[in-house]
């Protein structure tokens, strides 16, 4: 804590101007960078959303920038309006007000232009909405559990085996780690695969939010809910418990990691031994993973 | 126009009760108003309070104010429900409604006075209660909104949910026997019932073995949530909307009084010397507001796993309420245009109102897709958005009304130049609070949380700095109405000028006690 209070007043100058130049680099060499692994995370300062791990985001991101530029325009316009209004019509300016408090004209643009938006806007929506709800062809079926304070995870298709993912103390963290996203044991995913999600309750209502993959969901106890999720390129991307759970809701992160194909069947096999199986029973030794074929689509759609 | 006579003509009949019978026994709707003023600003000491010590608390990572998550827990929980319930329906609804729309109306009084009190005075035992609930045990930690299960006896086994829970019941009850007396009731009559029983099934779930909402006796915590927001969205609306149902007295009077739009309208239309605009349009938009209000309410509960058509049509009824939003705000506007402005404190924060809650509604178009709220819900970008319609909103309304209507409530007028300057700092300080909530929620930073990764920090340091300004204003307020009350300029009947056609500006500053003995004679 001391540290970052200290961290925060030394931004000054010299670290801005690092920060530009970092910016810079960061700008020429992003392309490449993201090609290799990216990290999806908040940015200090940063404003918009993050960046974008998969295909579902993207479409997020895409669509929200045009009802971005969309509502700016709106605000601008009003604010003119209120502006013009304020320095032309006060008392000084304009003595005598006009009695006019009837124009059907404008009465019926004021009702069918923002009408027309709205359609513009609502098309889009539909078609993401529908888009993001479900896997079309699922490659594998992951079950995630938000717990009091931990996630579990359970890879239903390859040998059942399933575990706990718990946030690393400040005191654990090793270089690299981000305090209040890293977690001992991430979700590992293949890249490109398409995701079944199914969220299950445990206690009460957590939510299941990773922004840069554009999912999230709520895990209700008594419901199975199913989403999706794909990571179209190879990385780590955070996110946090997002529905009010108790004392340490602030302190039960996610991280999901996403790794090609090959590296994956190495993890599923490593954690087939490591990790109990869901109903309980020992790990799986060396057990196939169940749906090599469908993960084979994924690396065709790669 | 009224006769303006009546003020002398009230003045020998106006014999006050004493201070008991006057202030506890109230059934005058004058008084009962100030009880609620003066309530509503010491609640909003308390839940101001509470948003500084968060803020505070936000101010960098790491925890610094709060013992631990749940503490904090409890602490947002009560700034939620005291600003809600506490501070700004007594004040827009229980304070403005109660002392002008029987003046405007030219009614002698409420049509239920005896009822109008114990409205009142549900509100005191439920503050207490709301308070007590944080200093016992654990504290009611499951946010305003009280989703079981966390509300419920497995979760949070102790009294202070109960004690919570009670004071909600007691608030709308409150609420609901207040508002029987504005025709305001259509809308709360339908919402609170509804809210009533969620709590009661929550209450029978902790205490008798009930299971409405426990997934494990056959219950369906999804179905609480159904029907906190079917309360939740029309309430959320109601501290805005005026009471419709004066409409008819506002066709004939052509009084859009009452919270928030009516306010508003009313202000906008009296600085600006101009009718208001597009009376009829204004009608229907708030009619078409308060109906479709009641269809919406799913929108809150874009992840809890409805099925895409439910979605869907959730998604398009939202929409639609922002047509009849923009309809106001180019009504306003088109209110002003052409007008003789006075740019007095009311008025300015009548603009400030309107620009305010244009922001405010076009996040809320933001968020009404599923698709993007798929990674803002409950982020703070939420926060941002709610804060803008509402606590913006409706606290720019109250100093509106405020501004507007004390020189007429205490007979003195307060210092203008003063008035500029809390403005100004109020609509600094907010802005520099709440818009960074829009960058720290696109960045995914979610909601209700008392510490965050460091990568948050850069937008909630900026926040709490507003945050302060803010609550500097707040404090400059205060000075403002003591000055105002120990040595403001004796108000006159009017001081708006020729804009100020409605009754309350014929009768003196203040009004009589009875203001009015027979019904006067308009034109
Ligand atoms: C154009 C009009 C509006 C639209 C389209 C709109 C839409 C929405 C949506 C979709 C949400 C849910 C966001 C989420 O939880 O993910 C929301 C939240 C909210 N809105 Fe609005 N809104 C509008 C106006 C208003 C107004 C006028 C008020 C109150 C005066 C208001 C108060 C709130 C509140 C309090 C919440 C958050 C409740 C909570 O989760 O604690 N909104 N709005
Ligand atoms: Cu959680
Ligand atoms: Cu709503």
């Amino acid at each position: 804590m001391k540290v970052f209070m200290a961290k925060c007043r030394a931004f000054g100058l010299g670290k801005l101007m690092a920060g530009v130049a970092a910016l810079a680099m960061g700008l020429v060499l992003a392309v490449p960078a993201l090609a290799e692994s990216m990290v999806g995370a908040p940015a200090p300062w940063g404003m918009g959303l993050q960046p974008s791990g998969g295909v579902i985001k993207e479409r997020i991101s895409s669509f929200n920038s045009m009802v971005f530029w969309i509502i700016t325009v709106i605000t601008i316009f009003v604010l003119i309006l209120l502006a013009y209004c304020v320095w032309r019509f006060r008392e000084e300016r304009n003595p005598v007000p006009s009695t006019t408090s009837h124009h059907t004209g404008l009465e019926i643009a004021w009702t069918v232009i923002p009408v027309l938006i709205l359609l513009v806007i609502a098309i889009p929506s539909f078609r993401l909405l529908y888009f993001q709800d479900r896997a079309v062809d699922a490659d594998m079926t992951i079950t995630v559990q938000g717990r009091q304070w931990y996630w579990n995870y359970t890879y239903a298709d390859h040998g059942n085996f399933t575990f706990d993912s718990y946030p690393i103390q400040e005191a654990d963290l090793k270089p690299g780690q981000i305090f209040k996203l890293s977690v001992d044991n991430e979700l590992v995913i293949p890249v490109g695969a398409s995701i079944r999600v199914l969220t299950t309750g445990h206690d009460v209502i957590h939510s299941f939010f990773v922004p840069a993959l554009g999912i999230q969901k709520y895990t209700i106890p008594g419901r199975t809910l199913e989403t999706w999720m794909r990571a179209d390129r190879p990385g780590i991307f955070y996110g946090q418990c997002n529905q009010i759970c108790g004392t340490n809701h602030w302190f039960m992160p996610i991280a999901v990691r996403a790794v090609p194909r090959a590296e994956f069947d190495t993890w599923v096999a490593d954690a087939q031994k490591r990790f109990a199986q869901a109903d309980g029973s020992a790990p799986v030794i060396a057990a196939a993973p169940a749906s090599q074929d469908s993960l084979q689509i994924a690396e065709a759609r790669r | 126009m009224a006769n303006p006579s009546y003020a002398h003509h009230d003045d020998h009949h106006d014999h006050k009760p004493g201070f008991v019978s006057r202030w506890f026994f109230s059934t005058n709707h004058k008084d009962i108003g100030t009880l609620y003023i003066i309530f509503s600003l010491v609640a909003a000491v308390v839940g101001i309070g509470i948003s500084l010590l968060m803020r505070l608390e936000l101010m960098y990572p790491g925890m610094q104010i709060f013992s631990d998550g749940q503490m904090w827990n409890a602490y947002i929980s009560a700034h939620g429900l005291i600003m809600v319930f506490f501070v700004v329906m007594p004040a827009l609804i229980g304070g403005f409604g109660n002392w002008f729309v029987p003046i405007m109306i030219g009614a002698p009084d409420m049509a239920f006075p005896r009822m109008n009190n114990i409205s009142f005075w549900l509100l005191v035992p439920a503050f207490m209660l709301l308070a007590a609930s944080l200093f016992v045990g654990e504290g009611p930690g499951a946010g305003w909104t009280i989703y079981p299960p966390l509300s419920d006896s497995t979760f949070h086994s102790g009294p202070a949910m109960d004690l919570a829970l009670f004071s909600l019941h007691l608030a709308g009850a409150s609420s609901i026997m207040g508002a029987a007396n504005l025709v305001t009731a259509f809308l709360l009559l339908l919402a609170v019932p509804v809210l009533a029983g969620a709590i009661t099934m929550l209450i029978t779930d902790r205490n008798f073995g009930t299971a409405f909402f426990r997934p494990e006796g056959g219950g369906d915590p999804v179905l609480f949530q159904h029907l906190f927001w079917f309360f939740g969205h029309p309430e959320v609306y109601i501290m805005i909307l005026p009471g419709f149902g004066i409409i008819s007295h506002i066709i004939s009077t052509f009084i859009l009084i009452l919270p928030g739009f009516g306010m508003i309208s009313h202000i906008v239309s009296t600085f600006s010397k101009k009718p208001v605009f597009g009376y009829l349009g204004m009608a229907y938009a708030m009619v078409a507001i308060g109906g479709i209000g009641f269809v919406v309410w799913a929108h809150h509960m874009f992840t809890v796993g409805l099925s895409l058509q439910t979605q869907s049509y959730f998604v398009f009824a939202t929409m639609v309420i922002a047509v009849p939003t923009g309809v106001k705000i180019f009504s306003w506007i088109a209110t002003m245009w052409g007008g003789s402005m006075r740019l007095d404190t009311p008025m300015l924060f009548a603009i400030g109102f309107i620009f305010l809650f244009t922001v405010g509604g076009v996040t809320g178009v933001v968020l009404a897709n599923a698709g993007i709220d798929q990674v803002l819900h409950n982020t703070y970008y939420v926060v941002a958005h709610f804060h803008y319609v509402l606590s913006l909103g409706a606290v720019f309304s109250i100093y509106a009304g405020f501004y507007y209507w004390i020189g007429k409530m205490c007979g003195r007028q307060y210092p203008e130049t003063l008035g500029k300057v809390h403005f100004w700092m109020t609509f600094i300080g907010v802005n520099l609070t709440f818009f960074p909530m829009h960058f720290s929620g696109n960045q995914g930073m979610p909601r209700r949380y008392p510490d965050y990764p460091e990568a948050f920090w850069g937008w909630n340091y900026v926040a709490s700095i507003g945050s302060l300004i803010s609550v500097a204003s707040f404090l400059f307020f205060f000075y403002i109405v003591w000055v105002t009350l120990r040595s403001g300029a004796k108000a006159a009947a009017n001081p708006w000028g020729a804009g100020a056609t409605t009754l309350e500006w014929q009768v003196a500053s203040p009004p009589p006690f009875h203001t009015f003995e027979e019904i006067p004679r308009m034109r």
